[in-house]
């Protein structure tokens, strides 16, 4: 009655089952790689996508949008995570990843417009009837005043967030660096929660009920209006902000090895189409066309922005001076 | 000076070291060997921050506090639960095991529904000024509630088998109730209490579902170190700087561990010599 | 005989005592229901907050589904696998003496004494792309951290001692006798394990099993620093939690105590399981307790 062989036999095939597990995309599969509040915006790209494909081509598609905090993505691309195209928000997350040889330097001029093909603005979103008077940045440093905005060090849209604040405090009559600095580094004493994301931010203010003013892209804010209705929050345009200008890129190196590299470019294009730019409009993102622009122009607020480039020259230098270990928000968190 | 009249040394020796090996020991391996690749500058550049001062102190420090209270309030519950009949008290006991078997982030989450300014706790305290989510407080009491049934649950089979007749004695002797605990029962139970205590703080040191909900991770307040290992693992670029503060966190469960295990030995004479 | 003649000094209570002792549980049970059981009250509660119609549309979601089907898938693996560990591990230290048996002791506890992020970090930094095997691993197709082998390693390594905890202190204050016994009746091993150890120590497995199930499909941070939060693909249910608390639209609140219901649903059920194996078989494993 000797059985020795029992254990091993039920333990290999547990192990193989484990390894096996390893589904490897194909050439009929695309992974899109995102950030936070894209993720409305990007369930209907994939959808529309995957049927002009197959209408065109004939072939299925399955298209899967991954969301998360844009550094945080970033980061699991580097570390693997088989994206065919990422659409995140800010160039520096994709920078990163051709730092790492995952595609060209140059990626940026691949597309038009500095391939980002929608962009959108920071704003306020307060409580309806604005009980607190928030009007412009200087009132988000009162004392009665709490502020929401996610963390920079994990979350894209916190760092156009603060790039806002700091353009802004800077571009004021007798403005200054040191006079940005002192600024924002209030503004963050004022900040009760820091989440990791913008989407959880967003999900504090509007739902925890936390805060008295949520510091967000237009596009964030005005949907955050639609879905919680219009008469719970107000959105307040500040004197000048920043225009966030979020990129897409296809990952080359990945692509070619899932051999999707036609299937990737072709849903980057479909986002300059215009189809793709009238998503985006409806998903409250600023679209590229103008024909497009003009359509949906009535449900966009009139902002006055300032550009990355005009302020801070590139993403690259911006990372570096503020958001990298030690850069200058970590000296304005550990300055409390 | 193994046990020859019974088979399966080998296999099961096998067995458990390659699990152990492969599971625990090789991962444990590539956190020691890449930690210890990067020198000391990198570490020290790492470690000596402000903001990883800070979350360290929160870590431990509150762990301590929360181990603490977990050892007070796990001594009274598992007390009541065994000397004491009343009702209901099989659900007590039952719940005990709650922070064990809830997953973290339903515990997390659960955790600030309560005591948000909003939630069903939280709306009481605020009249009073008193404000536990997005403070130091809420991440204490994310920690009491993660180690509480350890404490009690390691108690509760010692009290339940301790002889009454020390207690007793010193009853018949005229010991007042609070000489009779202090002199008597505290002694006998401190090597299980100080298990406890350590099993406590070994799970509220690291604990993470259940405390990035409420504490809502200001950098030098509520920020706690495995959640700045994440952010260091999320932000991209080089994995050296989560292995350092991992290894500082592994270090720290290995003391805790080997204390655990002193513990014991010293519990075990405790009740072999009683 | 002593205890007899002990209880009626016992029960003579005065009436301050038994005005402590009141006091005692009544502080002890507000601190049981505010501290355990409204968190798992609030759960169901803030989960139909907006109504069933929120409610069946978040667990019915594909993204739930899907999380719902990896997280048992994960449990279906690592858990056999850690009770065939721990079975193997219990019957090394309980019946064997070797040289390093209590450093073996104490590093089957390790898993229990690491954080969940560290025992995540470990396997980022063993078979992530930077990591140790992330280079052979890549070269040959093969993805463990950000695919489900890594999510189902790092769960096994967080739920690794549970089995082996509950073995060990019961089969050693059982002894190795009646395994000796049928040893020289002429029995084999398996035939000793079968019909001998295993049927004394069955409920303790049980209970070993539902620990190490219940952590399992509950897991957290390990999971969420190796899974790369992909809906569909590599979110667990808790991550899945997490997600749409985090970064879902609409009511993202409440549908996210939606999942987390069912996630405590099965701490219930856990419990409930739990609380039979201790009533009906309390002995058995009592005795196993005291022995921690």
């Amino acid at each position: 009655m000797k059985r020795p062989t029992l254990l091993p036999k039920l333990l290999l095939p547990l192990l193989a089952l484990a390894c096996c597990a390893t589904a490897q995309a194909a050439g009929d599969r695309l992974l899109n790689v995102s950030y936070d509040p894209t993720r409305e915006l990007y369930k209907q790209v994939d959808a529309a996508f995957a049927a002009q494909w197959k209408q065109k081509t004939g072939q299925d598609v399955r298209v899967t949008t991954s969301n998360g905090g844009s550094g945080k993505q970033s980061r699991a691309v580097l570390d693997g995570l088989e994206a065919d195209v990422v659409t995140l928000a800010l160039a520096w997350d994709i920078d990163a990843l051709a730092d790492h040889g995952l595609l060209p330097k140059a990626w940026q001029s691949r597309l038009p417009d500095n391939s980002t093909p929608y962009t959108s603005s920071v704003v306020f979103l307060v409580r309806k009837g604005n009980p607190k008077h928030i009007r412009d940045w200087p009132d988000l440093i009162r004392d009665d005043v709490q502020v929401i905005t996610p963390n920079p060090k994990t979350s894209g849209g916190a760092r156009w967030n603060f790039l806002a604040a700091w353009g802004w405090a800077a571009r004021q009559n007798g403005g200054s660096a040191d006079k940005a600095r002192a600024y924002v580094s209030q503004l963050y004493q004022h900040v009760p929660v820091l989440d990791t994301g913008a989407r959880g931010a967003t999900n504090t203010f509007v739902q925890r009920g936390i805060g008295d003013v949520l510091i967000a892209w237009e596009n964030e804010a005005l949907l955050s209006r639609q879905e919680a209705g219009a008469d719970k929050f107000d959105i307040v345009v500040p004197s000048l902000t920043i225009l966030t200008e979020p990129p897409v890129a296809v990952v080359d190196k990945l692509v070619d090895k899932h051999g999707t590299r036609q299937l990737a470019e072709a849903y980057l294009k479909f986002l300059y189409a215009p189809e793709g730019q009238e998503l985006a409009a409806k998903n409250f993102y600023r679209p590229r066309l103008p024909a497009v622009a003009a359509k949906y122009a009535a449900q966009f607020p009139p902002v006055k922005t300032f550009t990355l480039a005009e302020q801070f020259g590139d993403w690259r230098k911006a990372q570096t001076t503020y958001f990298a270990d030690g850069g200058v928000y970590d000296q304005i968190s550990e300055g409390r | 000076m193994r046990n020859r009249a019974l088979p399966g040394f080998g296999l099961s020796l096998g067995v458990t070291l390659a699990w152990l090996g492969g599971i625990v020991l090789l991962p444990l391996a590539a956190l020691a060997w890449k930690s210890a690749s990067l020198g000391p500058a990198t570490w020290w550049a790492q470690v000596s921050t402000r903001r990883v001062l800070h979350a360290l102190s929160l870590s431990f420090g509150g762990a301590l506090a929360a181990a603490v209270i977990d050892m007070l309030l796990g001594l009274l519950l598992a007390w009541v639960l065994v000397r004491h009949r009343f009702p209901l008290r099989r659900l007590c006991d039952a719940l005990v095991d709650l922070p064990f078997a809830l997953p973290t982030a339903v515990a997390g989450i659960a955790l600030t529904a309560l005591y948000a300014p909003e939630g069903w706790i939280g709306r009481w305290l605020q009249p009073l000024g008193v404000q536990v989510a997005y403070t130091r407080l809420g991440v204490l009491l994310a920690m009491v509630f993660v180690g509480l049934p350890f404490v009690v649950r390691t108690l509760q089979p010692v009290l339940e088998s301790l002889e009454r007749e020390p207690e007793e004695a010193a009853l018949t002797l005229g010991a007042g109730p609070w000489q009779r605990f202090r002199r008597v029962l505290l002694p006998m139970l401190a090597p299980t209490l100080l298990t406890g205590f350590a099993l406590a703080l070994a799970r509220a040191v690291g604990e993470y579902g259940s405390v990035i909900y409420i504490s809502g991770n200001l950098p030098m307040r509520t920020e706690i170190v495995p959640l700045l290992i994440v952010q260091k693992l999320d932000s991209g670029g080089d994995t050296g700087p989560a292995a350092v503060l991992g290894a500082v966190m592994l270090a720290a469960s290995l003391l805790v561990l080997l204390a655990v295990n002193a513990l014991q030995r010293w519990n075990r004479r405790w009740t072999e010599a009683g | 005989m002593e205890a007899v003649l002990a209880r009626p000094v016992y029960r003579r209570r005065s009436l301050a005592s038994r005005l402590v002792r009141g006091l005692l549980t009544g502080v002890a049970v507000l601190c049981a229901a505010l501290l355990l059981l409204l968190p798992l009250l609030v759960v169901f509660a803030e989960g139909l907050a907006h109504g069933w119609a929120v409610f069946v549309a978040a667990i019915t979601d594909p993204d739930a589904r899907t999380a719902v089907k990896l997280t048992l898938l994960v449990a279906a693996i690592a858990v056999p696998a850690n009770m065939l560990f721990g079975l193997a591990a219990a019957w090394l230290m309980t019946h064997f003496e070797f040289r390093g048996k209590s450093l073996l002791g104490a590093l089957i506890d390790l898993p229990f004494a690491v954080s969940p992020v560290v025992a995540g970090l470990v396997y980022v930094l063993t078979y992530g792309v930077h990591g140790w095997f992330g280079g052979w691993l890549d070269a040959h197709g093969l993805r463990v951290i950000f695919a489900v082998p890594g999510v189902v390693l790092a769960t096994v390594f967080v739920a690794f001692p549970f089995v082996a905890r509950e073995l060990i202190p019961l089969m050693q204050s059982r002894g190795s006798e009646e395994e000796v016994a049928a040893r020289t009746l002429g029995a084999g091993g398996w035939q000793i394990f079968f019909r001998v150890t295993l049927p004394r120590i069955r409920w303790a497995l049980l209970y070993g099993v539902l620990l190490c199930s219940a952590r399992s499909m509950g897991e957290f941070g390990a999971v969420s620093v190796v899974s790369g939060h992909l809906p569909g693909l590599t979110n667990t249910l808790p991550l899945q939690v997490d997600q749409v608390y985090n970064g879902g639209s609409g009511d993202a609140v409440a549908s996210a105590f939606a999942l987390a219901s069912l996630l405590a649903l099965l701490t219930l059920v856990t419990l409930v399981i739990k609380r039979l194996v201790e009533w009906r078989h309390g002995g058995e494993l009592a005795r196993a307790a005291a022995r921690h």
